[in-house]
């Protein structure tokens, strides 16, 4: 599904990840885990795109998508949320999510202008389905409000609303628990099944290491911009190394 | 959607209006002005306001489509139809290619870069005398023409001007409220989301630019023709900054906004004109006032002076009681 291979990046003079490599398989849950510091969200920003790294190669489903710019890869399958939520502040909840089907949706500048019979249609079509997928993250009773009104909580839904309007294949999620309390985790784990269930492949950063040994199928430990370990979150949890740079080492 | 439309239709239907209410000529002829800058000013707003891109040089299009109509049709003898559309669409592509490396930049470093792109422009306007008639302006430019209708009062020219504002702001709004509105939008509060969710931002912001420069060269045209005279004063910075004045004063995102912030900056200094040359004072003096109390503009900041005059009223109101 997605390899990386041999992944470094150096900013100025610090090395923040050092060759790294490790797949991601097809409809699992994977979490990448490591101490603050080891490189987690630098390799997420490597993989969506966003940093380009100093060198190593990505492919995803195949595909060499190492230098790909950020907004190719929503189009091929390859969809993110961020830590810090970024959602469209000024606008509503529906039509963030609507913009999250700008990827599968066609009408141009003109078309849109003169409100083309196609570009009417289209724009039926992106509120439907933008609709259901508010529903998907029950949240469509909020459908008008503004987003940067929302509380935390829901605009991590709102989040993932938005990037499931994307249909992708790999939905990356960079700490989708942060800042939620034990309810709201609860609900976003039932969430995340359920995403994976839909045959979509998930990967998330995360700190919550309940949530994290619950739902993941695979965990990748980082630590100081190193792979450190991959296994199942039992083999994970018995790895004396794991342990080690959780609770640091006897001096 | 429906909304949007009977707010369209209340609006058209004031401005068809309005030449039964002002008679006069002179009061035409400023009404005719107010058409032309809000033009402008939906055109900045939609570069600025929804796509959050600055641009100091928009008069320098304005100045392009207004010289372009104006030398076509009277060194050249071109159709004046389809000399304004030649400009647009040339205004348009130059906007276009020009857009590709500028708006790379962001900030100050954008407003810069358009400032001396208004700058070069008005330059041009000025020195390349044998073409443009330099500064003392270009003269006997015709009037437009439909059939045997020739535009040539100003209440014609009332409704030639307000053809082309309804037209623009009809289709700003249906642009506005479409996937590539939302898109221009959603650049604007997060650019990097934007493009997470496959918005091509780079094109984008590419796109409006020259659209936004397009309605600024076909306002041009209007200009030269209304006219008849122009000259290079009239597309230099302080119009730019003008223009942008209007946008910020209307209202940035608001498409009725730029018309309000168009009416307000073209009326006041003709209402002013008692002031003589402390004009200017006050004119500044209002602006600082306006953006200090009204920070989201005309267009949000009269709803919100009623909403707290009625709350201060039914107050005085419970007091008695």
């Amino acid at each position: 599904m997605l390899e990386l291979h041999g992944i470094t990046q150096v900013f100025g003079g610090v090395t923040a990840l050092q060759d790294v490599s490790f797949r991601i398989n097809a409809n699992e849950i994977t979490g990448v885990i490591g101490p603050n510091g080891a490189g987690k969200t630098t390799l997420f920003n490597i993989v969506t795109g966003i940093y380009s790294q100093t060198s190593g190669t990505i492919t995803f489903e195949g595909r060499d998508i190492s230098r790909l710019p950020v907004e190719r890869l929503a189009k091929l399958g390859m969809v993110r949320t961020f830590q810090n939520i970024e959602l469209f502040g000024q606008m509503t909840v529906l039509e963030n999510v609507m913009v999250g089907l700008h990827s599968r949706s066609h009408s141009g500048l003109f078309a849109c202008s003169f409100k083309a019979p196609w570009a009417i249609k289209e724009e039926g079509r992106i509120k439907k389905e933008a609709y259901e997928w508010l529903t998907f993250a029950g949240i469509e009773d909020l459908a008008e409000v503004t987003a940067a009104n929302l509380p935390f909580g829901k605009g991590r839904l709102l989040e993932i609303a938005r990037a499931m309007a994307c249909h992708p294949h790999l939905i990356l999620m960079d700490e989708p628990a942060a800042g939620l309390n034990s309810q709201e985790t609860q609900g976003l784990a039932a969430l995340i099944r359920r995403i994976r269930e839909m045959g979509i492949t998930v990967v998330l950063v995360e700190h919550d290491m309940e949530l994290v040994m619950d739902i993941c199928d695979r965990i990748v430990v980082l630590n100081l911009g190193q792979k450190l370990a991959e296994g199942t979150p039992r083999e994970i949890q018995d790895n004396p190394e794991v342990i080690a740079a959780y609770l640091g080492e006897d001096e | 959607m429906k909304r949007e439309l009977i707010k369209f239709a209340l609006f058209a239907l004031c401005v068809l209006l309005a030449p039964l209410l002002f008679r006069g000529s002179y009061l035409m002829n400023v009404l005719v002005f107010v058409g032309i800058h809000t033009m402008l000013a939906v055109a900045l707003n939609l570069l600025l306001g929804y796509a959050g891109q600055i641009s100091l040089g928009h008069a320098g299009f304005f100045g392009l489509g207004a010289y372009a109509s104006a030398i076509l049709t009277t060194t050249y003898e071109w159709n004046p139809w389809t000399a304004m559309a030649l400009a647009a669409v040339t205004v348009g592509a130059l906007a276009f290619v020009i857009g590709f490396p500028i708006l790379k930049l962001k900030g100050h470093y954008l407003a810069m870069a358009t400032l001396g792109l208004g700058i070069i422009i008005y330059i041009i306007f000025n020195e390349w005398v044998e073409m443009t008639e330099g500064p003392s302006g270009f003269s006997g430019i015709p009037n437009l023409t439909l059939g045997s209708l020739v535009f040539d009062t100003d209440r014609k020219n009332f409704y030639l001007v307000w053809f082309f504002v309804l037209g623009c702001i009809l289709l700003s709004v249906n642009l506005a409220n479409s996937r590539i509105g939302r898109a221009f939008r959603a650049v604007h509060d997060a650019e990097v989301a934007a493009r997470v969710m496959g918005v091509n931002a780079r094109l984008l912001k590419v796109q409006v630019f020259a659209l936004s420069a397009m309605i600024c060269a076909i306002a041009g045209s209007l200009y030269a023709h209304v006219m008849t005279f122009i000259a290079p004063p009239s597309f230099g910075f302080t119009v730019s900054v003008e223009l942008l004045t209007m946008v910020v004063i209307g209202g940035l995102g608001s498409i009725y906004g730029s018309f309000l912030g168009a009416l307000l900056l073209t009326l006041l200094p003709e209402f002013l004109r008692f002031m003589q040359d402390y004009d200017i004072v006050f004119y500044g003096g209002l602006l600082m006032l306006m953006t200090i109390f009204m920070p989201g503009g005309l267009v949000r900041g009269i709803p919100e002076l009623f909403r707290k005059l009625a709350g201060v009223i039914s107050r005085k109101g419970d007091a008695h009681a």
